[in-house]
């Protein structure tokens, strides 16, 4: 099986405040930590399993700064055997067929009988990069995948409905598959995996390289044009507890029990 | 021109939200438009669907063909494809649902078409639809201009807007030749397999500890254990926690999980997923505890504590414990 993973470097805003930069179309991202898309996570341990139990080849995609380099680095060492990183200033990332096609454009020119993706960026959030990867390529895909059976020339995709159904679906290879989170067990990087991936492979590829111009995927062949940015109005009629921590546990489970709320 | 379409969604033989609340938000749009609001149903024998959305907009077009006893994203692409070049739409919905982000992008792909995805409201500026979506999980609002001539492509997010309760239009039911002709090869539906059943219905539980990533370790869930025995309430949480196996797929909570509907849902570093959201609208009261004061889930929370969770925990617990006796 030779098989590719997309994988995208994006940062964690959980417990980060989000300021929407000079700009007004992007936010100030200098005092973000940054890692592995959480799906795309998923994504590279499920391609690792296929290649451990198939035999085959995994190749780590990425759309994104050198700053992405560890996070690929970290890539290879759990199993990928190779890499390549496009970064263009010329391409509109803002918009998610833009990207497809970027990233169609550099696995086609290869062999391949799968490609993976996450099914949904914690940053952007468009959850529509993998489909449309697979419309650009011209292969089946399965989105939203909490279980793969790989089988000869084709697999099986459990794809994770709304309320936990699930939906089993057989497509045809080579075919795009988007992996849902819990799909497996990540697991962590071994030291001698992290030594050996330094001496693996990464290429970083232009627009040019991977056959592509400007007018195919800048700004002006975009048909979606970001407008602004700006910090939605949060509607909260919550109560806030105030105090240290104890008198906040205190307050809130005198409410609980007085008010009637158990 | 300015007509507003909407792509029926059901499964299982029943008709989902999703439909009538895209249908509610579409006749605003159009009206907006100047045009008309056309629900596209595609299914075999969905008669009673057809009858049902036609309530709710003008015009009902509707594929009714045995190729389509299953969703199959591939052969509803095909129909949607052809549907579009003829009818010329300006404006057209899928919903932001499982079936409609296996299915939206790659039609965009087919036909070129202006796409923005998880919309959540539709703006106009100079009499032209601008969809608003949003970025970080929620934090960051943005707005999105088409370019270039429509029919225009967006899915749009379940229960962002409230269905109609009553019928309100009469559309004319009209049924159209499905343009596939013969059943695919390389995608095939097999089966439906429903979620497991645990040992706990969380859809039953009267009180909720809900527990997040925020939790961190599976060691701390001890904490968790001790504050439900103290309300005596049962133990569920995000798709995080069930991914890391901290609980249960069970007891997930969320659009991939369980709708609960408890008297208390009390929410420990969960920072409050739109998928989350939906969820827990039909809790009673809900108690939000995190340290981020950003986090959405004190959008819907009716008590606030913006704190350390391992701080606050043990404490809540041990006055729980003394009040009751
Ligand atoms: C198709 C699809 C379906 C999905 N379905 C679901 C679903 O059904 N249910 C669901 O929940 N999610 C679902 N998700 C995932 C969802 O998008 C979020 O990723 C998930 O809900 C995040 O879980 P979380 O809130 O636990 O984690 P995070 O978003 O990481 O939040 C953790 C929170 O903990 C807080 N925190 C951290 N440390 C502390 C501390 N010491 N004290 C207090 N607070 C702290 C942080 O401030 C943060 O707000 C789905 C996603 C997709 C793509
Ligand atoms: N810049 C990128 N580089 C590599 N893969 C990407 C990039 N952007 C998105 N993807 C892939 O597409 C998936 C879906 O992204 P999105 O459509 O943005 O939610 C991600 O989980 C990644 O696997």
């Amino acid at each position: 099986m030779k098989i590719f993973v997309c994988v995208k470097r994006v940062p964690d805003t959980s417990e980060a405040e989000v300021k929407v930069d000079s700009s007004g179309k992007d936010v100030d991202s200098s005092r973000f930590s940054f890692d592995i898309n959480d799906a795309d996570n998923y994504a590279v341990e499920e391609a690792v399993l296929i290649k451990e139990a198939k035999g085959g080849t995994v190749q780590v995609v990425c759309m994104g700064p050198a700053d992405s380099d560890v996070m690929i680095r970290m890539a290879l060492a759990k199993g990928g055997d190779s890499a390549m990183r496009i970064e263009d200033p010329r391409i509109n990332d803002t918009d998610p067929l833009k990207v497809a096609k970027v990233l169609a454009s550099a696995i086609k020119k290869q062999e391949y009988d799968l490609v993976l993706t996450g099914c949904m960026t914690n940053d952007d959030g468009s959850t529509a990069v993998g489909v449309a990867l697979a419309e650009e390529l011209g292969v089946p895909h399965a989105a939203m995948v909490k279980k793969l059976e790989v089988e000869d020339g084709k697999i099986k995709a459990h794809r994770e409905l709304e309320g936990g159904l699930l939906e089993v679906v057989e497509i045809t290879l080579p075919a795009v598959v988007t992996i849902q989170t819990g799909i497996n067990e990540p697991r962590y990087a071994p030291i001698r995996g992290i030594r050996a991936a330094q001496k693996k492979e990464l290429k970083v590829l232009k627009l040019e390289d991977i056959g592509l111009a400007e007018d195919e995927v800048g700004p002006e062949s975009s048909l979606i044009e970001l407008q602004k940015f700006y910090i939605p109005e949060v509607e909260s009629t919550a109560e806030v507890i105030e105090g240290d921590p104890e008198e906040k546990a205190e307050i809130m489970a005198t409410k609980l029990v007085k008010g009637g709320l158990l | 021109m300015g007509d507003v379409f909407v792509l029926a969604e059901h499964r299982q033989g029943e008709l989902r939200d999703i439909t009538l609340e895209m249908l509610t938000k579409a006749s605003g749009i159009a009206e907006e438009l100047g045009g008309e609001t056309v629900a596209v149903l595609i299914g075999s024998g969905v008669d009673s669907f057809a009858e049902k959305i036609a309530g709710y907009s003008d015009k009902v077009l509707y594929v009714d063909d045995p190729l389509f006893s299953d969703y199959n994203s591939e052969k509803y692409q095909k129909v949607l494809a052809e549907l579009i070049k003829q009818q010329n739409p300006e404006l057209f919905m899928i919903g932001h649902t499982t079936q409609g982000v296996d299915l939206a992008p790659a039609l965009a792909v087919e036909l070129n078409m202006p796409f923005v995805t998880d919309v959540i409201d539709v703006e106009f500026v100079d009499g032209k639809p601008q969809p608003v979506r949003q970025y970080y999980q929620g934090k960051v609002n943005a707005n999105f201009a088409f370019k270039g001539e429509p029919p225009y492509l967006i899915t749009f997010r379940e229960a962002t807007v409230e269905a109609a309760e009553e019928p309100f239009k009469e559309g004319a039911v009209e049924k159209v030749e499905s343009p596939l002709k013969e059943d695919i090869e390389y995608r095939r539906f097999v089966e439906y397999l429903e979620a497991e059943v645990g040992d706990v219905d969380i859809t039953q539980s009267e009180v909720l500890i809900a527990v997040g990533r925020g939790v961190r370790e599976e060691k701390n869930m001890a904490l968790i254990e001790e504050l439900a025995e103290a309300v005596k309430g049962d133990v569920c949480g995000s798709r995080a926690a069930t991914d890391a196996g901290w609980i249960p797929a069970d007891r997930q909570v969320g659009t991939s999980g369980k709708t609960v509907s408890p008297k208390l849902y009390i929410a420990v570093g969960i920072s409050g997923a739109f998928q989350h959201l939906a969820g827990i609208k039909g809790a009673n009261t809900i108690v939000a505890i995190n340290r981020d004061p950003d986090a959405p889930i004190f959008t819907v929370a009716d008590f606030a504590i913006i704190d350390d969770l391992f701080k606050v925990l043990p404490k809540m617990t041990e006055k729980l414990k003394e009040l009751q006796g």
